[in-house]
């Protein structure tokens, strides 16, 4: 008898909200959001465009100093001291300062441009916890711009070693710290990208964003070039870019970090700027 | 369910949104009205976290917001501003935000056919139109078959095929058993829909209550007779519950609290000549302005005592 007595009560309950009985079960999560931020990333055209222009400047501006190279060595003109000294590494990782331009402005459109285009609301009401979004978005937005930039560098080494042999640049893939140097590049390019994410979160605006970034990047250590040499030699490695160059230079030079040691600096740099913007993203009305 | 508690937002020495406290219920469509600037959109941003209240709380079905495990299924918003990427096309940009909830392509798929977005899923949301950006806003807000709906000013830029559609929608909505709630600045559009309305001005709550007693406390429906004695209509017509005011001299009495029936009868009985009788609504507009204008007055007592002195 008790089954005729549950079966009224359990039909007049689901009566009453009949919305909330059929309701599937979504649920937030973090695994989910940085599926999110990897849609978003790919669903717009400016993605595709600006990673083809890094790997492009990446690839061209290696080649363009491989060929000038093996010209003036072949020709037996005056070598200036930059060029005496390089090597298929350096030369293949000569559009590195353009490729992070291409990367970290991107950076800052994957963020800023939220806010400029107002997605942002639709974001924040998506996963009104917040953090969730600036965590995903640069790491979804590091590993690009990492891979893309270890690709391009790769395949410009392959390149310019072809360009290089014979002369006394010439190196291998298998070259003590070449490997390291390549995936230097890499990772410093990542993680300009990845500060370039932070930006936009941190100042909200596509303009601003990148003139801290090009700020940042290549008009400080002009400026800091300025100080007396005693300060400047003290100051200058731990600059985001001198550290980052540590990362991929072949030979140590004075007045430069330790590879390891650039890269930690870097690291902190970019965790530095990574706080600020989760902090504004939080404690700021959106 | 929507409760807020002496929810308050200030900018600086701005007061946007000033101690509410309301509850908007399950079931039923509530508007939610005020003049531009009363502080209608801060509200809204405060209830789904965008802003955080200065002072105050504001819950949804029990909890904070941002509290909730699923937050898109709790309330579906559609904010004034634009909150699309013009770049990217409207099924993308759903699927992006059904990514963060586990939301099926299947679901995203459905909300494009139920706002009728199928021939312009895959277009750039920039080169949508008005309306057409409104109905993706609102595809986005039914995404996660939520509890509870929130649209802000939903009807702006509609023509007037899509002004019916969302009307038929909210009431839909609310049958349903959700909780449905939409502001606007047009009373004549919300008396359509809504069966509850909540009146704030500069941030204040002024009312919280249906159309029908908006109109009865801005005073309700009166006849207006003009008679060649409106001495002895008024003794004829004097009882309980009945209001007779006119100008001593003047031919015209407006009358509450009997029909125009009952009034023609009474006269006629009595042989009083009548000229007009005509029974006249205060229109929703007009005690809507009553009350938005009294908090007006009350905000700026500093500028309304020198208005005051000047005309008096």
């Amino acid at each position: 008898m008790t089954p005729s007595i549950a079966i009224p009560a359990v039909a007049s309950a689901s009566a009453r909200s009949p919305a909330k009985a059929a309701r599937p079960g979504y649920r937030l999560s973090g695994g989910r959001v940085l599926h999110s931020e990897w849609a978003k990333l790919w669903s717009l055209r400016s993605t595709w465009i600006t990673l083809g222009l890094a790997v492009l400047f990446l690839v061209a501006f290696g080649l363009l100093a491989a060929v000038e190279y093996k010209s003036r060595i072949s020709s037996g003109q005056h070598i200036d001291a930059d060029f005496a000294t390089a090597t298929a590494v350096s030369l293949s990782l000569f559009g590195t300062n353009f490729a992070q331009l291409a990367l970290g402005v991107l950076g800052v459109l994957v963020t800023a441009g939220e806010y400029s285009t107002g997605m942002i609301r639709s974001t924040l009401i998506a996963v009104p916890r917040r953090l969730p979004v600036l965590w995903s978005k640069s790491a979804v937005f590091g590993v690009v711009a990492l891979v893309v930039a270890t690709a391009g560098a790769v395949i410009t080494f392959l390149l310019t070693s072809g360009i290089l042999a014979g002369t006394p640049g010439a190196l291998t893939m298998w070259n003590p710290g070449v490997l390291r140097c390549l995936l230097g590049a890499g990772i410093y390019l990542g993680l300009v990208g990845v500060i370039g994410t932070a930006l936009g979160v941190l100042l909200r605006s596509v303009a601003g964003g990148i003139s801290v970034l090009v700020g940042t990047l290549m008009l400080v250590p002009g400026l800091i070039s300025l100080l007396p040499s005693a300060w400047h030699n003290n100051i200058s490695p731990y600059l985001p870019t001198n550290a980052g160059e540590s990362m991929f230079a072949l030979h140590h030079a004075p007045h430069t970090l330790a590879p390891p040691a650039g890269f930690a600096v870097l690291l902190g740099w970019t965790a530095l700027i990574l706080g600020g913007a989760a902090y504004r993203l939080v404690y700021t009305d959106a | 369910m929507i409760e807020a508690h002496q929810l308050t937002k200030r900018y600086g020495q701005k007061t946007a949104v000033d101690r509410l406290d309301f509850v908007v219920q399950p079931g039923a469509v509530t508007g939610f009205l005020g003049p531009n600037g009363a502080g209608k959109s801060t509200t809204m941003r405060m209830i789904v976290g965008l802003d955080a209240p200065t002072s105050g709380s504001v819950s949804v079905n029990g909890r904070r917001y941002a509290a909730h495990s699923a937050p898109l299924q709790e309330v579906g918003a559609l904010l004034e501003a634009k909150s699309v990427h013009p770049g990217r096309s409207a099924f993308d940009h759903l699927m992006a935000l059904a990514y963060t909830h586990g939301i099926s392509r299947r679901r995203v798929n459905r909300v494009i056919e139920l706002t009728g977005l199928q021939s312009v899923a895959n277009k750039r949301a920039g080169a949508f139109s008005l309306g057409m950006g409104q109905r993706l806003g609102i595809a986005a807000a039914l995404l996660a078959d939520p509890a509870t709906i929130m649209l802000d000013e939903p009807v702006n830029g509609l023509d007037p095929e899509g002004v019916l559609w969302i009307r038929n929608l909210l009431t839909g909505l609310a049958a349903e058993g959700r909780t449905v709630f939409v502001s606007s600045h047009l009373i004549s559009e919300m008396a359509l829909v809504a069966d509850h309305l909540i009146i704030i001005g500069r941030g204040r709550l002024l009312a919280d209550t249906t159309v029908q007693d908006l109109v009865r406390q801005a005073g309700g429906d009166s006849v207006k007779v003009a008679t060649a004695d409106p001495g002895r209509l008024r003794e004829v017509l004097a009882g309980p519950g009945v209001e007779i005011s006119g100008q001593a001299g003047s031919e015209e009495l407006q009358v509450t609290g009997i029909s125009p029936r009952t009034i023609g009868l009474a006269a006629a009985e009595h042989g009083i000549p009548l000229f007009e009788l005509t029974a006249t609504t205060v229109s929703l507009e007009q005690a809507f302005m009553a009350l938005t204008r009294h908090a007006v007055e009350y905000h700026g007592s500093a500028t309304g005592i020198e208005i005051a002195g000047r005309t008096a």
